[in-house]
């Protein structure tokens, strides 16, 4: 993007000056490299959200902000309900609550490189991933309501994990006010065989390795050292959360002109927080959360059970669970007074800053965990909220990397198998159901992962404590 | 006199940042609508791999045409999720804005099918159906 379009608050905050039918200023947070590199649509989308009604304070994009649905993949904004605030299917995607879960082991390197190739195998075996894969669980209907009310909270009293897991979770493993009966049929039955599984595209599960720390006291704090095992899982709500995304972009693009909304993008589809529509969609989208809660705290069983199974010495309780793509009802200063806010972040990653009364006791002083995935090779990061972050961004951080190019272009590029060849030669084991999978999802057809992070870092919306690289990666 | 494109029909893929859009071109536009379903499911596998084994019927409808698209596709994928099938056929009749449709395919196959990807869902980006000279044209991003 050309930079002159912006009014640079500073290093890495650039503004759009309030014009045409914008309510509030549009900001994208990110090094003068990355905003150079970022795609024209993000300035469009991020200009679009600020015209919506209610918006508060600014139109936001994080560091790996792109293209995406109405608003940018990397965007944030929140709603005023007593200020005529709206909800937006496309602000959180198809993908509600898409996440990253990071487990401890207490082992290290060297206990890893024993058994990579039999441990890649039976993660492999174990988690089932990919189109036509299905979980080891049929829920009937009863089930299914207590799962879409009760999130990891249902998944473990169903056995799936140990009660000390919900403390690390958000919203303590289940998101309130979930509403089960505004989930269509349609929706539960893509679900009925999907829990458990771990999907498709840009979904993973690694076993990665901390290679560097860069805040000592936050990653002791976390647990983590160089040298250090931790999985971090990738994924979401799977098929039904991608069902009450479609269903109700489609209900509030229908509907938008009944509630007086003028929609310069289709996909900005949104209602009036208070309308029926719109409550029905957010009790709705609530247990879409809980149902990708409950997902990962399913994965996170199977994969416990891989370890106890292969490194019997293994423990592994959890560091956290963000999840990325969600509208949450949070309490935010504004101008000094405390306003609750429908908090939109999609590609964006929740990040309260040290205090905050919502993180685990024992994690509290040093702020939220905030954990963002890389590619297959680049490896991942772990940052934890800032103070500063609730003033810049209602605290909220970055998500991933985000795409460097098409996954078409991809596939032009790299051929998967020669991709798991070269990877596994560098010491990281890929396993995949589809090699074509793998070219799309080739380490160089993402952004640089550390720019972005460090662009947050410096931007105050979180701050760096450690990084990790794979050393396998089962995916979709 | 008209000339007979003979491109048409076809179907193709656009670059999306991070998904993928499907193109659909036919002399009709239902035939725009088969096509840009084959160029979904060519996004998930080789379209010569999949048998016309099983049929499966949709009918749907929406308030235009572009959203008819999309709730097309949506129809689709819900099928492939329910059924853990894949098509490779595709019969649509339309009739204003309801659509009707056999479609064929086969269960999923992982060792000879090798999915790339899930579509999530058809989005509304870059959603276009429109009447070209000659042919019609549906098109729109899908999440993966």
């Amino acid at each position: 993007m050309d930079i002159a379009l912006f009014n640079r608050r500073s290093d890495h905050a650039w503004e759009i000056v309030p014009r045409g039918a914008m309510r509030v200023p549009a900001v994208i947070y990110a090094s003068e490299p990355l905003i150079r590199a970022m795609d024209q649509k993000v300035y469009e989308q991020a200009v679009n959200v600020a015209s919506l009604p209610g918006i508060v304070n600014a139109s936001y994009a994080m560091p790996d902000a792109h293209w995406g649905y109405g608003f940018p993949i990397g965007g944030v904004a929140a709603f005023d309900p007593d200020a005529g605030g709206v909800v937006s299917a496309g602000g959180v995607g198809f993908d509600i609550s898409c996440g990253v879960r990071c487990l401890h082991t207490g082992l290290t390197r060297p206990d890893i490189l024993a058994v990579q190739e039999q441990l890649a195998d039976k993660l492999f075996h174990r988690i089932p991933a990919g189109i036509g894969s299905t979980g080891l669980i049929r829920l009937d209907a009863q089930e299914m309501e207590a799962m879409l009310d009760g999130g990891a909270q249902w998944a473990v009293h169903a056995g799936w994990g140990v009660a000390e897991d919900l403390e690390h979770i958000e919203e303590r493993g289940r998101m309130p006010h979930a509403q089960p009966g505004n989930v269509s049929q349609h929706a539960k039955n893509r679900q009925r065989d999907e829990m458990g599984t771990l999907g498709s595209g840009n979904h993973y599960l690694e076993v990665q390795e901390v290679t560097a720390v860069y805040d000592a006291t936050i990653a002791a704090a976390f647990g983590l050292d160089v040298g250090d095992i931790v999985v971090m899982i990738h994924c979401g709500s799977r098929g039904l959360g991608h069902q009450i995304g479609t269903e109700f972009l489609k209900e509030m693009v229908v509907s938008a002109a009944d509630h007086g909304i003028h929609l310069p993008d289709r996909e900005l589809a949104c209602a009036p927080i208070d309308s029926d529509v719109g409550q029905r969609y957010l009790g709705a989208m609530r247990a879409a959360i809980n149902c990708a809660l409950a997902n990962r705290q399913i994965l996170t069983h199977l994969v416990r059970e891989v370890f106890a199974d292969l490194l019997p010495k293994a423990h592994l309780p959890l560091l956290y669970d963000v999840s990325h793509n969600t509208c949450k009802l949070e309490e935010h200063r504004i101008d000094g007074e405390v306003r609750r806010l429908y908090v939109h972040r999609k590609g964006a990653t929740r990040a309260f800053g040290p205090g905050h009364p919502d993180i685990p006791e024992s994690l509290r002083p040093f702020g939220q965990p905030v954990l963002i995935g890389g590619s297959m090779s680049a490896g991942s990061y772990v940052l934890a909220g800032t103070a500063e972050s609730a003033a810049l961004a209602f605290s909220s951080a970055c998500h991933g990397a985000g795409r460097a190019m098409s996954r078409h272009q991809a596939t032009r590029t790299w051929k998967g198998r020669q991709l798991v060849d070269e990877l596994a030669a560098r010491g990281i084991l890929i396993r995949s159901p589809s090699m074509r999978g793998v070219a799309e999802e080739a380490p160089d057809a993402y952004k640089d992962v550390s720019a972005v992070v460090d662009a947050a870092d410096a931007a105050g919306l979180a701050r760096k404590v450690a990084r990790t690289k794979p050393l396998i990666c089962v995916k979709g | 006199m008209e000339v007979a494109n003979p491109d048409v029909p076809r179907w193709e893929h656009f670059a999306h940042d991070a998904d993928m859009g499907v193109r659909g071109v036919g002399s009709t536009l239902a035939e725009a609508f088969e096509q840009g379903a084959l160029a979904m499911t060519a996004l998930i596998t080789d379209l010569a791999a999949v048998a016309a084994r099983d049929r499966v019927t949709i009918e749907c409808s929406a308030p235009d045409q572009e959203l008819l698209f999309a709730e097309w596709l949506n129809n689709i994928v819900y099928e492939m999720a329910v059924r853990h099938m894949i098509f490779g056929r595709f019969v649509v009749t339309l009739d204003g804005t309801q659509l009707g449709a056999d479609i064929w395919g086969e269960h999923i196959d992982v060792q000879r099918h090798h999915p790339a990807v899930e579509v999530k869902g058809a989005t509304y980006t870059a959603l276009r159906v429109a009447q070209e000279a000659s042919h019609w044209v549906a098109q729109t991003v899908v999440d993966i």
